[in-house]
């Protein structure tokens, strides 16, 4: 019966704007995750500092946005038993609404670097659309982002740059993780009914619009660094955005989940 | 009875960002009465950021408002980061050092917007973090471009050369930056620019 009460929380709340927050919320949740798997495991010191305060205003954003949908959730079932917390620790994979591109796994340095570089080219700009939201509580979380995410991309693109731009090794890898990433940009530019009532709403800004400034921004960057930007028309896996994920999620949130999970009734860990 | 005017609340902008410490507490609100700003923030002076422990809440700039609901007592505070780990810590230090000083019941209450910027932080701020090794923001985060702005120079804390580099986009927390002075060697921390 447990399982069943779980469950419900995320199958029923299909409205537009509480799956819009899921969508922000579980892209932020899942890729701070990926940052605190690589804590104590990072290639120098300096690094590992950086990947962790990326996943730590990954994850406090996270708190925003999954906060927001829990209390709409929570007013729409007339129950205070959703919170952030339940919904980062509580779901199943179907339930999550993350792009497939942040849920990849770490590999090494440039695999982690190119899926940042590709979603920080992407964020920045969704937020900076949202900013503009005609939902005070989305504009004011997203201009908060918006400044964090500005100074992640600004640290991929370094690294994207240096890496592309640097030894043949480094330059090799850079490249196979950017053509082995490509396929999961897809789902990032193109809308869907949930991305198109949003817009109508005045909510979030069009995704034509931030897609033309993604590949601006990623064309930029890759011709600095010397790298060969694959085709937007090649095959993209999609599904993301709805719930078909990768196998790769469910190993992430098995770990992630685990402990509230066992110990579903504590309250200090 | 109150120590000085008669404003209820205030915004930052029209707050005194200096000689805090030292104003009268004699007429300092009790429970259930109204009180004043300057009584509040004089309470407020005392709490330090867990992080940067010589930089108080108001001179970080993370004190966005004090008013009063009713009889009670309400604090906005702005978070420095979505995810700074320090933020329940913090407002949990200004609840404690409010009721130490005699207000009932203080109401602490998070406000996002307008976000965070290290504009906010005081002259005195600044010149506290520099004391204390941290290089402070050099510029007006109001003025920067979104991306590819080039690095400024910042002055090295410890023996003021210019001739200092970047090590890292981050130091020992998210808001700082690590940086080495080229000249004394010493690396140190950066309050960045947000």
């Amino acid at each position: 019966m447990q399982n069943m009460a779980q469950k419900n929380i995320a199958q029923t709340t299909q409205t537009p704007l509480t799956d819009c927050l899921l969508r922000l919320g579980d892209n932020a949740l899942v890729l701070g995750q990926r940052h605190a798997q690589l804590c104590g495991k990072a290639p120098a010191l300096e690094e590992e500092l950086a990947l962790m305060n990326v996943g730590l205003d990954l994850f406090g954003q996270a708190r925003n946005w999954l906060g927001y949908a829990a209390e709409l959730m929570a007013a729409e079932r007339a129950t205070d038993k959703v919170d952030a917390d339940q919904l980062a620790f509580r779901r199943d994979a179907q339930d999550f609404r993350n792009l497939l591109l942040v849920e990849q796994p770490n590999g090494d340095f440039a695999d982690i670097i190119g899926r940042q570089f590709l979603f920080d080219a992407w964020h920045v700009h969704l937020l900076d659309g949202l900013a503009h939201s005609s939902d005070p509580r989305i504009a004011e979380v997203a201009a908060k982002s918006l400044k964090e995410a500005t100074y992640h991309l600004r640290r991929s693109s370094e690294w994207v740059i240096r890496l592309g731009d640097g030894t043949e090794e480094s330059h090799t890898r850079m490249q196979r993780a950017l053509n082995n990433l490509w396929q999961f940009t897809g789902e990032l530019l193109q809308a869907d009914e949930i991305d198109q009532a949003m817009l109508a709403a005045g909510i979030a800004p069009d995704l034509q619009t931030v897609a033309t400034r993604w590949k601006a921004t990623v064309e930029e960057v890759l011709e600095e660094a010397t790298l060969e930007r694959p085709s937007y028309d090649a095959w993209m896996y999609t599904g993301g955005k709805v719930g078909h994920h990768t196998e790769h999620l469910g190993f992430l949130l098995a770990e992630m989940q685990y402990l509230p999970r066992a110990y579903p009734d504590a309250t200090v860990w | 009875m109150r120590p000085s005017g008669n404003h209820p609340s205030a915004s930052i902008d029209n707050w005194p960002s200096s000689d805090l410490i030292g104003s009268d507490r004699s007429g300092l609100p009790r429970a259930g009465e109204q009180g004043d700003v300057d009584a509040v923030l004089a309470v407020l002076q005392h709490v330090l950021d867990p992080e940067v422990p010589v930089v108080s809440v108001v001179e970080l700039g993370i004190v966005r408002d004090i008013d009063w609901l009713d009889e009670r007592l309400v604090v906005n505070v702005t978070p420095t980061y979505s995810g700074c780990p320090a933020t329940e810590v913090i407002e949990q230090h200004i609840l404690e050092a409010l009721v130490a000083a005699g207000y009932a019941d203080p109401l602490i209450q998070r406000r996002l917007s307008p976000a965070w910027t290290t504009d906010w932080l005081t002259d005195v701020g600044r010149e506290k973090l520099r004391s204390y090794g941290i290089a402070p923001p050099v510029g007006s985060a109001s003025k920067r471009s979104l991306t590819g702005q080039s690095d400024p120079v910042v002055p090295c804390p410890l023996c003021g050369s210019e001739a200092t580099e970047r090590v890292s986009e981050f130091g020992s927390t998210a808001c700082k930056a690590l940086y080495r002075c080229r000249d004394c060697l010493e690396p140190f921390d950066y309050f960045k620019c947000l």
